[in-house]
């Protein structure tokens, strides 16, 4: 059993939950991700590492409801302790001195943004993070996104906190504005991720995106979480999660991300928990 | 006394009764019927059935103290070489080994050894699990740990018989369950799952100290693992990524791996969804593509998800598949649509990106390949299409690649099994390695029979 230390919310339907994982924790990289199972008859779902510490043995990480896992673990307390946690997972990102890097994070991809921007930064990098939240209720870590950039950029959806408008509109200005971009790194959901590739393509300016296809096991046997990069398969869990964006095959990994979504409801209908988190999950 | 030519037929459930459910298929031997089918062996002096066993069991001799109904006997002759008969007697091709080169062969039916085998080890876990039975005393304690990588077959055979030499052991399991693909891969109607459960129950009363969790290569390494005090280490990692042909259309919705498809069912019970939170697609038209064992166990259970039609793919014919003969019966029986000297060319999908076709092409056989079997070739013009909603890839899978890639000085065959000899002795002092990790895929007995000679090379290694 591995035990939640601390637990709160985020925002709406987003949570921090911290775990005690001494030997996860004493590994973690930025870029790799855990498995959680959160009861005997759980799903074993991928969950990014949002922050870790070495000496206390813990691992951090946030999570927007979306399934029945995310769901319970969502209205787990301090003190409640998962059935399994499995990790570190994936391959950490690879960081070097590129010079200048903008790592840029949509909603709760946030959360993964920042252990890689503090490394990067930690690396000599010149770091301009953008982050992108619907709106300002969804604003989480911006505070610590500061202390891990040389520059930060918010914008909103709704335009209520920060600038009004999507994380693509940002990078455009900064692309506009003739700085020198040496690399990019992309983390939310899919179709951001796509939208940030499609704007870096014609620049042939490199992108890392952090892809968060469906898994089973995690550790390289199922090939649940195979993804198409330059036309080849590859599994997300062995060859990945970070891949160059602009070999992504984006429409494939969003229509495989759909591939339970009726079951999904089926699961939330039993899950039999607090009524309204049913709604518009 | 005259020879019974027919050999004593095993109960089992009925085809359209067990693919109703998930329950075991063979019923096994009562204590009348094994007597009987044991007194049909002649105790020939060639004893070619020994040979034909991959681990070498005395077969004769067990059989000959079944007939005496020692029981004891014949399930300590059986352990002297095979420390899971109730898993090997359940899926070993034995139709393949021993009971192929069964003298008897020659006047009826061979001697139903895995049979015999099976019945003898149920006998003895009954005993063992209500204690009635008192564990051999393992030998003096040595101050010594062995660490084991993966619950597999290799895994647990070899963490037992450590064990019983004395030395501490500590198996590592990524998963959350123990067992490894007799967990996940073999379904329960070939394979109960309480079996499993109570055999590591066992090994934990025997001092072998289980973690889950643990994926060695990740949290933590082998290098690791030895300076934390650990004298050797045996990697039993077993199957890794699963193949693909590598054909348009494999990565659309509800086209899975066997892999996948199975540990949904089987480790996450998927069967019981929504009651566990694993969903499985249950599709109406199945395809399974492939002629082993793991195919025939991807179409049975794909029936027994409620499936109206499954078809099994295989660019072969009948008599070069892999699988065992008694599963393809079974299959057969359970109504399994063999579409043999066919093969898969494209998976075609609709606009959501969920399978709905399978375009494939007929075969014929042309002169024998490397591998002995007769090679495939495809039949120009001859292409067609069946109407799928799911489809299930069961051809095969490369090793598991996690501790290759983690292990700096660890020797790796081009196709990325670890390089290991008879023994299981690798280019790195102290670390073993068996099972499919070392050979490839291969059956359960391959990969017991390896971890039971790394067990004696750690031991001449530690004791050295």
């Amino acid at each position: 059993m591995f035990k939640i230390l601390d637990t709160y919310e985020l925002g709406p339907k987003m949570h921090y939950v911290l775990m005690d994982a001494p030997l996860i924790g004493r590994k973690a990289q930025a870029g790799q991700f855990v498995i959680v199972r959160v009861s005997e008859k759980g799903e074993r779902v991928p969950l990014t590492i949002a922050d870790y510490d070495r000496v206390k043995g813990t691992v951090t990480l946030v999570f927007q409801e979306a399934g029945k896992t995310t769901c319970v673990l969502g209205a787990m307390k301090k003190g409640d302790s998962l059935h399994d946690l499995l990790g570190p997972q994936g391959n950490p990102t690879e960081i070097e001195n590129f010079g200048h890097a903008v790592v840029i994070g949509g909603g709760i991809g946030v959360a993964p943004v920042f252990p890689l921007a503090r490394a990067l930064k930690e690396k000599g990098n010149k770091v301009t993070s953008i982050i992108g939240y619907r709106s300002k209720d969804h604003i989480f870590w911006e505070d610590k996104m500061k202390a891990a950039s040389d520059k930060l950029i918010i914008a909103t959806n709704d335009g209520s906190y920060g600038t009004k408008g999507f994380v693509t509109d940002m990078l455009k200005g900064l692309m506009d504005s003739g700085e020198k971009i040496d690399i990019v790194y992309a983390i939310g959901p899919p179709v951001m991720m796509k939208a940030v590739c499609d704007m870096t393509r014609p620049a042939g300016l490199k992108t890392i995106v952090s892809l968060n296809s469906l898994m089973v096991c995690g550790m390289g046997m199922c090939g649940a979480c195979r993804v198409s990069v330059n036309d080849k398969t590859k599994f997300t869990c062995m060859d990945g999660p970070d891949f160059d964006g602009h070999q992504v095959d984006f429409a494939l990994l969003m229509k495989r991300l759909e591939t339970y979504k009726p079951e999904e409801c089926t699961c939330q209908g039993t899950a039999g928990s607090d009524p309204k988190r049913k709604n518009g999950v | 006394m005259a020879v019974e030519k027919k050999a004593v037929p095993m109960r089992e459930q009925t085809a359209a009764d067990r693919i109703k459910n998930f329950n075991e298929v063979p019923l096994g031997y009562n204590e009348e019927e094994a007597i009987k089918e044991a007194s049909r062996c002649m105790q020939c002096a060639k004893k070619p059935c020994v040979e034909g066993c991959p681990v070498h069991i005395d077969i004769p001799a067990f059989i000959k103290a079944l007939k005496e109904k020692d029981f004891q006997k014949g399930i300590d002759i059986l352990h002297a070489n095979d420390s899971l008969p109730c898993i090997t007697g359940r899926v070993c091709p034995q139709e393949e080994q021993c009971q192929l080169v069964c003298v008897m062969k020659k006047l009826g039916d061979p001697i139903s050894i895995g049979r015999l085998e099976r019945f003898l080890a149920d006998w003895d876990l009954r005993n063992r699990a209500e204690n009635k039975n008192i564990h051999p005393a393992p030998a003096a304690r040595k101050n010594k740990k062995v660490a084991v990588v993966g619950s597999g077959p290799a895994g647990v055979t070899c963490a037992a018989e450590l064990a019983k030499k004395g030395y501490g052991v500590t198996v590592f399991e990524g998963y959350h369950k123990l067992g490894g693909v007799l967990v996940y891969g073999i379904p329960e109607f070939r394979l109960p799952k309480a079996i499993v459960e109570t055999e590591i129950r066992l090994m934990e009363e025997l001092g072998v100290k289980f973690v889950t969790n643990a994926l060695i290569g990740r949290a933590l390494t082998i290098e690791e693992l030895m300076k934390d005090g650990y004298s050797a280490v045996f990697v039993g990692a077993g199957a890794g990524l699963p193949n693909f042909m590598g054909i348009p259309g494999e990565n659309l919705n509800g086209v899975y791996s066997a892999n996948e498809f199975l540990t949904r069912v089987n480790l996450m019970k998927a069967y019981l969804f929504p009651e566990y939170d694993t969903p499985v697609k249950r599709g109406k038209n199945v395809a399974v593509v492939g002629g082993g064992n793991v195919a025939m166990d991807s179409a049975r259970t794909a029936l027994r998800l409620g499936a109206e039609h499954v078809y099994l793919i295989y660019r072969r014919s009948e008599k070069e598949m892999p699988a065992r003969e008694e599963e393809v019966i079974r299959a057969r029986e359970e109504g399994i649509d063999f579409r043999l000297l066919t093969n898969p060319l494209r998976y075609i999908g609709d606009a959501n990106g969920f399978v709905r076709q399978v375009e494939c092409i007929k075969m014929e056989l042309g002169a024998p390949d490397a591998s002995g079997r007769r090679s495939p070739a495809a039949m120009a013009g001859s292409e067609f299409t069946i109407d799928i909603d799911e489809a299930i890839v069961a051809i095969g899978n490369t090793p598991n690649p996690i501790i290759p890639r983690t292990t700096p000085g660890l020797k790796i065959k081009k196709r990325g099994e670890i390089e290991a000899d008879d023994d299981g002795r690798t280019s790195l002092p102290g670390v073993f390695a068996g099972g499919d990790i070392v050979t490839g895929a291969a059956t359960v007995i391959t990969a017991m029979g390896a971890g039971r000679k790394s067990a004696q090379a750690i031991d001449d290694y530690l004791t050295a």
